[in-house]
């Protein structure tokens, strides 16, 4: 069964109004819901939400060398914020779980298809 | 008898390979396999067909020849012999049952190549190349871009397509209208593309062909049969779209006898049973914008108050400043050139050749001479086509003809 990555972003210096303990929990219900939704279709594999981008760090070969640096490694305004791995017989598929997702958190959602390893 | 010779046998392949390519690859699943194998079968029909006259069912010979190749192709390599295990074999005559999937693989092919998750331009260029069975050369050449470019845009597209597990079906129900509208779009820019261009005849008859095919095959969508009234509307009137020596005729002076009207009948048809379906939607309005201009004997006898009605419709669903240009144009046509210029001065159309165009000659008839010469002006390079730039050049040249005879500077 194909697999895709579905990776929501966030916007640097796009910050939100803080949410209280409540509307934290509000916003989070539905997310779960689907996501319980997503395991139940055998369609979930993985999902994450992760921290801001000034948590990432780097780490690269210069020379014979590994430097670990201050990351992101991409110097861009959107940064990945979350993702979701999951099964689905097609694209269409996965757009329909991609739009699920997109009407949750009202931001955009890429689609990308994993290459097969199985001889695909 | 027709002597088969190398055009007979393209004329034949044009027409059926896109229906041939859409059933082997329903069969192997794979794309190039499908383009390949029915691109040998084209060659050997080359070969033969001149010395051994037309098979009975030359369609058929063509999918059961390229099947044929296919199979043989996968046999020489051993991925390919694990793939025909899965490969249910299928009659070489196509049963009733058969012959229905073999339509529904086009409309199933159709709904591929115009997926969403492509680009506009892989849409049209992969519809051209694998329904309309149109060589890359072709394709390149109606949109003026350079072979290797075009093989590239194909390339990318078809392999989109594989990675990402692009769908090769019928959108249910549910998705149709979403689905629908990119296919229409496809086929509606096609034929525009096909209005000029070296190979505009190619894409406007190919434009007409799939729109024809899809309507066979999904008779129930309004929007549809609309698309296609539209296309043979217009297209009834390209005989007189142009002069001998290739110059633009306004639809004002086009000379109505050389409009084709096998064409408008059969326009008129589907007009007529779009509105007894009474579901419009804006190809439907469209066509009947359409309808009524062939109606007209003349062009003062037009029915405008019918026309600036749809436009009415067609404004309250797509309501886009180039339909709010083109229906100030029929209200300028009952209520006089001011009413219209007055509706046309609060659209933001700047970069529109025709906007200026339209306003050129309304200035024209209002005998605003200096400004009709402004507005040509500005007309005549954003225009698209050499036949449109030569009209308004020439439109300009006549306004500062207007101007020398009343004695001013040009």
């Amino acid at each position: 069964m194909p697999r895709y990555l579905l990776s929501t972003h966030s916007v640097a210096g796009a910050t939100r109004e803080p949410m209280t303990e409540e509307q934290m929990q509000k916003a989070w219900e539905p997310i779960q819901a689907l996501e319980a939704e997503m395991k139940s279709a055998g369609a979930w594999v993985f999902s994450a939400r992760l921290h801001d981008p000034d948590t990432a760090t780097v780490v690269r070969v210069s020379g014979d060398e590994v430097v670990t640096t201050d990351g992101p490694f991409v110097e861009a305004k959107e940064h990945l914020a979350g993702f979701y791995i999951i099964e689905a017989a097609d694209l269409d598929e996965a757009l329909g779980w991609a739009s699920k997702v997109t009407k949750l958190i009202s931001s955009p959602i890429e689609v990308w298809p994993f290459v097969d390893t199985a001889g695909g | 008898m027709p002597i088969v010779d190398d055009a007979l046998i393209g004329r034949i392949f044009r027409a059926e390979s896109g229906r041939s390519v859409a059933t082997l690859i329903r069969i192997f699943g794979d794309i190039d396999l499908a383009e390949d194998a029915v691109q040998e079968a084209f060659a050997l029909a080359l070969r033969q067909w001149p010395a051994d006259g037309l098979p009975p069912n030359p369609g058929g010979w063509i999918t059961t020849t390229a099947r044929h190749r296919a199979i043989d192709h996968l046999r020489r390599e051993s991925r390919g012999r694990e793939l025909l295990d899965q490969v249910a074999e299928v009659a070489d005559e196509p049963t009733g049952e058969e012959a229905e999937r073999v339509q529904d693989d086009r409309l199933r092919l159709i709904f591929t190549c115009c997926h969403p998750a492509l680009s506009i331009e892989a849409r049209i260029a992969l519809t051209l190349r694998l329904l309309g069975g149109l060589t890359t050369a072709q394709v390149a050449r109606a949109f003026l871009v350079a072979e290797p470019t075009m093989a590239k845009r194909l390339v990318r597209a078809k392999h989109k397509i594989k990675a990402a597990h692009i769908p090769y079906r019928v959108p249910s129900e549910a998705e149709l209208p979403e689905r629908l509208r990119p296919v229409l779009a496809v086929l509606y820019l096609t034929y525009n593309a096909g209005t000029d261009g070296p190979s505009g005849d190619e894409l406007r008859v190919e434009a007409i062909r799939l729109a024809r095919a899809i309507n066979s095959l999904m008779p129930d969508e309004g929007e549809v049969a609309g698309l296609l009234a539209l296309l043979l509307l217009t297209e009834s009137r390209w005989p007189a779209r142009f002069t001998s020596d290739g110059a633009l005729v306004l639809l004002r002076d086009q000379d109505r006898s050389s409009w084709d009207r096998a064409l408008i009948e059969e326009g008129h048809a589907i007009v007529r049973a779009c509105l007894r379906r009474n579901r419009p939607g804006p190809y439907q309005i469209q066509a009947a914008i359409s309808a009524v201009h062939a109606d007209a004997k003349t062009f003062e006898a037009t029915d405008w108050s019918q026309i600036l009605d749809l436009y009415d419709q067609l404004l309250a669903l797509t309501p886009t400043p180039v339909v709010a240009m083109n229906r100030a144009i029929a209200l300028g046509e009952i209520q006089g050139p001011q009413a219209a210029l007055d509706v046309l001065d609060g659209l933001d159309l700047g970069e529109y050749h025709l906007f200026h165009a339209a306003r050129a000659d309304l200035l024209r008839r209002l005998g605003r001479h200096d400004d009709a010469r402004r507005a040509y002006a500005l007309a005549a390079p954003l225009a698209v086509s050499d036949a449109e730039r030569v009209f308004l050049g020439d439109r300009l040249e006549t306004e500062l003809e207007a101007g020398r005879h009343r004695g001013r500077p040009a």
